[in-house]
């Protein structure tokens, strides 16, 4: 198994920082997150239009760049380091994700491509965020393929143009469905959030036409789970990293008493505490990645990845706004977006406490 | 060299000279000859040039075919390291190979009652009379000096330049009338460190090491070998079961002696390996709350290793970013320790009060209980480590300091 970046993959994070840096600026942040649709479709066209950043996990055989969990989750960390708005996580992660395990050969090849080079934007609708056993719970797909029940939260809905749908059935398995954005019956309702750079929306479905495009069995959808945790843990690493690198210059900046305060050992201390918990997140996380692709490692590698991820971004983030005094609690000051998508990520997809007892649940068996 | 190739030719090696009816000296000096006593050292002195994944395939077939390795325990490791990137050919040439046959131990006379954090501050007196140094003063925490042949000693020599630039390093020779080590006993019972005083003591001018002066920097070598090891077990172990051979007889005496300082020091890094299988003798593994702290330490323990061989990797690839291994590897063995003893209180419940024979693991939990505080004080302080990490690494500005100027003009413990 792979343990380090090929000089490809360090290639294309280069590319993908520089192309981010330039066209996600925390102007553009701040622009994008106050609009309803969340994202500038040009810069959408450019980055996985042009260059296919949607398709970098996707097989060439759908068009993808034939890359794997670990080239996903290099474009996941760049984009939680500049905080990038748009559904590239709803679309290329989840739905992508959805597809690679669940769906049917020509599903897979109708969807995917599309996917792959930004001309769809899809996303993943489960009616359980916090973890996969509850998923199924409440939509229900009826034997004439009609959808209906209600998803409480779902990323990026509002500007879906496909929405793929876990559902269980009539004999109580799951299937993953196809639904169009605007399909009649279909309800999605934008709602507020803590952390504007990622839209939610409350999905409800009225006997919705849909298409079953596959079967989730439980062991998919927990790969399905993985993928997703693994590259949302690559986002918070970015995250975290920017959170931790902007507050360390801070404190080289700022005086107080005379001195720079990052000459206060206080603050040394915390900083120091701060870069092991995330050298530490960082080697779980692209750990995760290697093992997914490998199909190798801990079979709780993601849970790992995602609770020490979380930890992690959280802790950066406090200290972010902790070390930067009051002008790191204003508005004004770019610290709370970062701190807003910390905390939005720690939850999505299952807290570190519930990822902490899925661990130990795939070690030890139920408590 | 493939793993392969190693293999192949180390076991030819063997099949040829390895005989368990060798006096233990004996065969260490064959051993030498046909270095693979030392595969990592360089060529010149003993050595293979090899990298320590390549030492490792050495040391596992020496352990597969029950081979008596080189001798290993102990800070003599410390010695011939330092001794290898600083000494002079001429202290390469009478040290390096005693210390591989295991002829000498040695001891780190670095700490004071004085000066612990603050190495540099050290007041050990050396001054160079009749053709040799003479050495007075009192050392502290030395761990293995009661039975050392040789000590890593640093002093000052010159009093009126500020306090790093006035230290030597020193190769002391133990076994002389100025040198006195007595046994201190520590919290958990064990008596492993020692204080040393040093009256009058005796150093030839040859077994300066580095020049006078430059004691300074030869001590931080020191350290860094110290500190990447505290991630590492401590390497030696006996070998498996009875073996028949007079040759057993001499390395077990030796081992018995040389490990017996270092009983404990498994403990010291919270014997994650007993947690699983403890948590599920008593049935803590069905509880949730103790099921959250043991993934936090899994995560941490796996976590921490990978960083650390990926650091190890990116080192060897030549990266040109600063990594100190080290003291990101100290400090995090202390985070997993900490996490690991509180484990082990969460699991052991009210049977956490017990010790001895009677208690969890025939006194080994209460051992990691009462052990562990010294993995965050041994080899540099938690303290330190952040402030070497958040100084070095992240270039956070230096505080206010108080020792600056002539080392005589510094405020110190009386
Ligand atoms: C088991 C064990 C084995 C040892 N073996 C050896 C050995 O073989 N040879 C040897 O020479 N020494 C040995 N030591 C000594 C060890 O290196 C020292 O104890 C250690 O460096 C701390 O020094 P000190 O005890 O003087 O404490 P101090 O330096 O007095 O520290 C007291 C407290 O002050 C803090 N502190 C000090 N300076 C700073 C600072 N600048 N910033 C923030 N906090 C600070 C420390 O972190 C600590 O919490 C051993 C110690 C132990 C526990």
């Amino acid at each position: 198994m792979q343990t380090e970046f090929s000089k490809e993959q360090n290639l294309l994070r280069d590319v993908v920082s520089r192309a981010l840096r330039d066209k996600s600026p925390a102007t553009a942040v701040r622009e994008q997150m106050a609009s309803d649709r969340g994202y500038d479709e040009a810069v959408w066209q450019e980055l996985c239009g042009d260059a296919g950043l949607a398709g970098v996990h996707v097989p060439e055989a759908y068009d993808g760049a034939g890359g794997g969990a670990v080239e996903l989750g290099i474009v996941a960390e760049e984009m939680g380091r500049t905080l990038f708005c748009g559904p590239w996580f709803a679309s290329a992660v989840m739905a992508g994700s959805a597809l690679l395990e669940a769906a049917n050969e020509p599903e897979r090849q109708a969807l995917l491509p599309g996917i792959a080079d930004g001309s769809t934007i899809a996303t993943l609708v489960l009616d359980d965020l916090n973890g996969p056993a509850g998923v199924g719970g409440s939509i229900r797909a009826a034997g004439d393929g009609k959808l209906s029940g209600t998803a409480a939260m779902a990323v990026d809905a509002h500007v879906a143009d496909l929405l793929l749908v876990a559902a269980s059935g009539d004999t109580g398995g799951l299937g993953l469905h196809a639904v169009e954005g605007g399909a009649p019956g279909l309800g999605v309702e934008p709602l507020q959030v803590v952390d504007p750079t990622r839209k939610l929306s409350r999905v409800a479905f009225a006997d919705v036409p849909a298409r079953h495009v596959g079967d989730v069995t439980r062991e998919a959808l927990s790969r399905i789970w993985d993928r997703i945790c693994s590259a949302l843990a690559h986002e918070m690493i970015g995250g975290a990293q920017h959170l931790f690198e902007t507050t360390v210059n801070y404190t080289k900046e700022r005086y107080q008493f005379g001195r720079p305060i990052g000459s206060f050992q206080a603050l040394k201390h915390r900083c120091a505490d701060l870069l092991l918990e995330i050298e530490i997140a960082r080697a779980l996380t692209h750990h995760s990645a290697r093992c997914l692709d490998a199909g190798e490692g801990e079979p709780y590698v993601a849970s790992m990845a995602k609770a020490a991820a979380a930890d992690a971004c959280m802790s950066a983030a406090r200290a972010g706004i902790q070390l930067r005094g009051g002008i790191g609690f204003t508005w004004e000051n770019d610290t709370h977006l970062w701190f807003k998508r910390a905390k939005g990520s720690e939850v999505l997809f299952g807290t570190p406490a519930i990822h902490r007892e899925r661990m130990m649940t795939m070690l030890e068996g139920a408590a | 060299m493939t793993p392969e190739g190693i293999r192949r030719e180390v076991s030819a090696w063997l099949d040829e000279k390895w005989r368990v009816d060798r006096p233990l000296i004996e065969w260490r000096e064959i051993l030498l000859e046909g270095g693979w006593a030392a595969p990592h050292w360089p060529e010149e002195w003993y050595g293979r040039g090899f990298t320590l994944d390549q030492t490792a395939v050495v040391a596992e077939v020496f352990r597969e075919r029950d081979v008596v390795p080189a001798a290993q325990v102990g800070p003599r490791g410390l010695a011939s390291e330092t001794i290898l990137a600083c000494g002079s050919d001429d202290q390469k040439g009478r040290f390096l190979r005693p210390i591989l046959t295991g002829e000498h131990t040695w001891c780190q006379l670095f700490s004071e009652p004085g000066s612990g954090s603050d190495l540099a501050g050290l007041s050990t007196r050396a001054e160079f009379k009749d053709g040799k140094w003479i050495v007075n003063g009192q050392k502290v925490w030395n761990t293995s000096a009661h039975h050392a042949d040789f000590g890593l000693l640093v002093a000052r020599t010159d009093w009126d330049v500020p306090k790093h630039q006035g230290i030597s390093y020193f190769l002391l020779d133990m076994r002389q009338p100025g040198v006195e080590a007595r046994p201190l006993r520590q919290m958990n019972g064990h008596q492993s460190f020692n204080e040393v005083f040093m009256t009058n003591a005796e150093v030839p001018p040859e077994d300066l090491i580095g020049g006078e002066g430059n004691g300074w920097h030869v001590a931080k070598t020191t350290l860094s070998f110290e500190r990447r090891g505290f991630s590492r077990r401590v390497r030696g172990s006996s070998l498996d079961g009875p073996k028949q051979g007079p040759i057993y007889a001499e390395y077990d005496e030796e081992l018995r002696i040389a490990t017996e300082p270092y009983t404990w020091y498994p403990q010291r890094e919270g014997r994650v390996d007993l947690v699983l299988p403890r948590a599920r003798e008593t049935g803590a593994i069905h509880d949730p709350a103790t099921r959250q702290e043991i993934a936090k330490l899994i995560c941490l323990y796996t976590g921490a290793k990978l960083a650390s061989d990926g650091a190890e990797a990116r080192r060897k690839a030549g990266t040109t970013e600063i990594i100190p291994a080290g003291s990101i590897g100290k400090l995090a063995a202390s985070v997993i320790a900490r996490q690991a003893s509180h484990v082990h209180t969460m699991i052991s419940g009210a049977d956490a009060m017990l010790s001895g024979p009677d208690s969890a693991a025939d006194g080994i939990i209460a051992e990691v209980l009462v052990s562990v505080p010294a993995i965050s004080i041994a080899g540099g302080t938690d303290e330190i480590q952040r402030n070497i990490i958040s100084e070095r690494v992240l270039g956070m500005p230096k505080g206010f300091r108080a020792d600056q100027g002539p080392f005589r003009d510094i405020k110190r413990n009386a």
